[in-house]
């Protein structure tokens, strides 16, 4: 492109996590000249924080496991809003990707027989997480990093990606960014794309996300046209710290729990027996007697309640806390210390025990911890083809988290980083093969990749506008009050109305000091993502008038079976309109649909 | 209401200077969160890498009071009160702007590690190892890459001509990760007495001290790699048993000169690979 840095491949992966570095070792195995950009350096994306570990039904702990059995958690973990072809391809390929990690140097935790141990995890009917202590998201994108590196993989490291540019197809042709060390503008041309951008937690003001995650794939996919999906659905993670402030949001793995702990509040009292759901009444366990007894014997008793899926126990800690139960920073109390050795605790949860004891000057092994919801993932996403990973937008993948469909209205914990390695693998072969039978050099939009570029230089253009840091501040209160765990249409309606004064208020932010390395251009250059996301998100929550997994309405507490038949699907038209349609789900083939009339036990 | 002051270097490559910010405290902050608050307020273009803030990713890695630390660990109410906190970039390498530092030369080292060759699968396609067998591999995959190691290690903490023949200990850590991996067949040693430079660290144990993961880098893994480099080198029988199996498995240096490295991690516009670190690519092997 004449007047900027460019450069061109045949497969360009947008994000450096999980699914992206697979997907790009995919495409590179393919022959394929692959680029894998990245707005942090390599190795440090969210991923890395990922602390329980990676599900795989490969039945090295409980030889009754398979992948139907996992399949099945997945689509009742998701409230049968899940694409089931997504969820079988998962269950399905996941013990696949993680033996394949290990050949190239992963050293998960072993059983006694020098297999890799599996740990239990919520609404998993066996111990199916593969792990290395409580510090798998390392292990997974270290492994991972080394594989792309001894593969030769071109990595363009702290380069921020702005916008999608088609040809006059309409096929994805480019992608512009800058450098953030230099703040030049660059662009991408390449015969596919894939994005694997991650998440949009740091809309919200309490999120166990890093400063990446502001939803930049969701809102350039949605801007280059592409089907978004089941945005509504947000995970609020049960356990993130609630003290010091400074830390509050910060993950608590959910290992506590698999490995014996429980939840308690002011009162002393395991109130999670207070919240069993109908759904779930049957496969869990209604005393402490029997739960306690699950974690060495899971087929004569029934899971503990602290291990139901996430969505029930974060909305269960709320209600506690909203009752006056809570602990005396507005939590409830995760306690493994009365309940496993010391040395149990330090070797299973070494990075647990390190954080509490330097953040918040707690011994996990003596004390109870303070922890209450956080926002951690979200379920929607850009609406993909299950087998290939291909957007709506010719030319364009996506895989991870800004996929949306894998894991319907609620994600269970452990799922998140096999739905990395299954769709990554599954989006590098899908792009190159795309890239393949794309005939001619990629010519994209001039125009489009000037638009991109002079809305990203406006605000280091404008004086005397307002700070993108304050903008930002705003923009999370109204996310966290309004479009939180518990939803009402009156709050959603005034949370639009402030979305769009936000919107207003970015379109005359300004920045001090100049292009290079300057994190508050980079924010306001983050702003017009978040925003977008967040009105997808505020926008589908209206629309939807029932309560299920990621999503509890006030003002429709319980689940509407007709809605339990359809995606909300959300575009934004050449205009900028945004328009919102409920689509039937994919139907389930019969021999998985029997899968569900079974009795669990 | 109580106050803290930060210093905290600002300036790019042509040079700068300490500034000086006076904020609220708050208890139980980290400076990382000073550093946000000084974003969100005085100075919104203070360049400072973070992701995680929870001592998981090593991003935040600085010079507080002279020692290099993660800004996300390191809680206000553990340095000396009634003092201003002196925030610096780690001095071993390059200042891109006030905080951050470029520190590839510690991705185009990790280009050079052959990664693991591992042997024949078990009869089912999987493999088997022992807890205790993978612990101290285990132990050296905790590094988070804060390249704080590489900050104090005085080889090239003060001797920049010595980058291109040293790994330092973050690359000393990989390699004797790969050394002890049950399932490894091959052999580094020429590698690290060659190129990787296992000769120059006098085992001070500077690497050792500051690592936020508390890995024994010095005891377990330098120190044992200059073992095995000197068995390798200078014992008569060894020496008599690689002449034997280079007959059938050549030796890692000339492999990774072989292996397809078409390619870099940039951090920058075009950032060139240095001749001296970067084997040359072949274009017969290299893929695409």
């Amino acid at each position: 492109m004449p007047g900027y840095e460019s450069h061109d491949f045949d497969v360009v992966i947008i994000g450096a996590g999980g699914a992206g570095l697979r997907a790009a070792i995919e495409a590179q195995e393919q022959g394929l000249r692959t680029a894998l950009v990245c707005k942090s350096l390599l190795g440090k994306a969210h991923t890395v924080m990922a602390e329980g570990g990676a599900a795989a039904a490969m039945g090295n702990v409980w030889p009754e496991d398979n992948w139907k059995v996992h399949f099945r958690d997945t689509m009742r973990g998701g409230k049968m809003l899940n694409n089931w072809r997504m969820a079988q391809l998962h269950a399905q390929e996941a013990p696949d990707r993680i033996y394949e990690l290990e050949r190239w140097g992963a050293l998960f935790d072993r059983t006694a027989d020098g297999r890799i141990l599996q740990r239990d995890f919520g609404g998993h009917r066996y111990a199916r997480l593969a792990h290395v202590g409580d510090r798998t998201g390392l292990e997974l994108i270290r492994t991972l990093q080394q594989r792309a590196v001894a593969l030769g993989i071109e990595v363009f490291m702290e380069c921020k990606v702005l916008r999608l540019v088609h040809d006059d197809q309409g096929r994805v042709s480019a992608a512009v960014g800058y450098w953030r060390a230099s703040g030049d503008f660059v662009t991408f041309t390449a015969k596919s794309f894939v994005l694997a951008t991650g998440s949009v937690g740091r809309a919200w003001l309490y999120t166990s996300n890093s400063w990446e995650s502001t939803g930049d794939g969701h809102a350039m996919a949605a801007w280059a046209g592409a089907d978004m999906i089941d945005m509504e659905f947000v995970q609020f993670h049960p356990t993130g710290m609630v003290w010091p402030l400074s830390v509050r949001g910060i993950l608590v793995t959910e290992s506590v729990r698999g490995d014996g702990g429980v939840l308690r509040n002011a009162e002393g009292r395991r109130f999670m027996f207070d919240y069993i759901p109908e759904m779930f009444a049957k496969e869990t366990a209604d005393t402490e007697f029997e739960a306690d007894n699950w974690y060495e014997d899971h087929i004569n008793y029934r899971r503990p309640p602290e291990l139901l899926p996430r969505d029930e126990v974060a909305r269960s800690i709320n209600a506690e806390v909203k009752g006056g139960r809570g602990s005396p920073h507005g939590g409830v109390f995760l306690d493994i210390a009365s309940r496993r050795s010391p040395e149990y605790i330090r070797r299973r949860l070494p990075s647990m025990y390190h954080q509490f004891m330097e953040l918040a000057g707690v011994d996990i092994t003596a004390q109870p911890m303070e922890v209450g919801p956080t926002c951690h993932y979200i379920m929607g996403g850009v609406r993909v083809e299950a087998d290939t990973e291909a957007t709506t937008v010719p030319g364009l993948f996506a895989a991870g988290e800004v996929a949306g469909g894998m894991h319907g209205a609620n994600r269970l914990g452990g799922n998140s980083l096999s739905d990395l390695l299954v769709f990554g693998r599954r989006a590098g072969l899908a792009a190159a093969q795309f890239a393949l039978g794309r005939p001619g050099a990629p010519a994209p939009d001039a125009e489009e990749i000037a638009a991109a570029v002079a809305d990203a230089e406006a605000p280091l253009e404008r004086d005397g506008g307002e700070s993108p840091y304050a903008i930002h501040h705003d923009l999370q209160q109204v996310m966290q009050e309004k479009v939180g765990i518990i939803r009402t249409e009156s709050e959603l309606t005034q949370a639009l109305e402030e979305l769009d004064q936000l919107q207003q208020r970015t379109e005359k932010m300004s920045v001090s000091g100049g292009r290079a390395y300057n994190p508050g251009w980079n924010l306001a250059t983050d702003l017009p993502a978040m925003l977008t996301v967040s009105r997808l998100v505020a926008r589908a929550a209206l629309e939807r008038h029932e309560s299920r997994g990621g999503h509890t309405r006030d003002d429709y507490p319980a689940a509407d079976p007709e809605l339990g038949k359809v995606n909300l699907v959300q575009r934004i038209d050449a205009a900028g309109r945004f328009t919102l349609t409920p689509e039937p789900l994919p139907e389930m083939p019969s021999d998985l649909a029997s899968l569900f009339e079974e009795d669990p036990h | 209401m109580s106050e803290v002051t930060l210093q905290v270097w600002r300036g790019d490559d042509a040079g700068g200077r300490f500034a000086e910010y006076v904020m609220p405290a708050v208890e139980g902050e980290v400076v990382l969160d000073v550093i946000h608050r000084i974003q969100a307020g005085p100075a919104p273009d203070l360049a400072c890498r973070w992701n995680c803030k929870a001592g998981k990713c090593g991003s935040c890695s600085a010079e507080i009071n002279g020692l290099p630390r993660l800004l996300c660990m390191t809680r206000l109410d553990t340095l000396p009160p009634d003092e201003a906190v002196v925030v610096a970039p780690l001095r071993t390498f390059p200042i891109v702007r006030d905080l951050v530092t470029d520190v590839s030369f510690n991705y185009e080292l990790a280009r050079m590690v052959p990664p693991l060759k591992p042997g024949p699968p078990e009869a089912d396609g999987t493999y088997r190892m022992m807890q205790i067998d993978i612990e101290r591999g285990q132990e050296f995959r905790k590094c988070i890459e804060c390249f704080m190691c590489q900050d104090v290690c005085h080889v090239i903490r003060d001797h920049e001509e010595n980058k291109a023949n040293f790994a330092g200990p973050r690359l000393f850590i990989r390699f004797m990760e790969l050394e002890s991996h049950p399932l490894d067949t091959d052999d580094r040693r020429e590698l690290l007495r060659k190129h990787m430079g296992i000769g120059y660290c006098n085992i001070t144990k500077c690497c050792t001290e500051v690592c936020p993961e508390h890995i024994k880098i010095t005891d377990n893994a330098i120190i044992p790699l200059k073992e095995r480099v000197i068995d390798s080198s200078y014992d008569p029988i060894a020496w008599l048993g690689r002449r034997i199996r280079r007959r059938t498995k050549p030796p890692a240096p000339e492999r990774a000169l072989d292996a397809p490295v078409r390619s870099t991690e940039r951090s920058g516009p075009g950032a060139p690979v240095p001749a001296a670190v970067a084997p040359q690519s072949d274009p017969d092997t290299s893929p695409g």
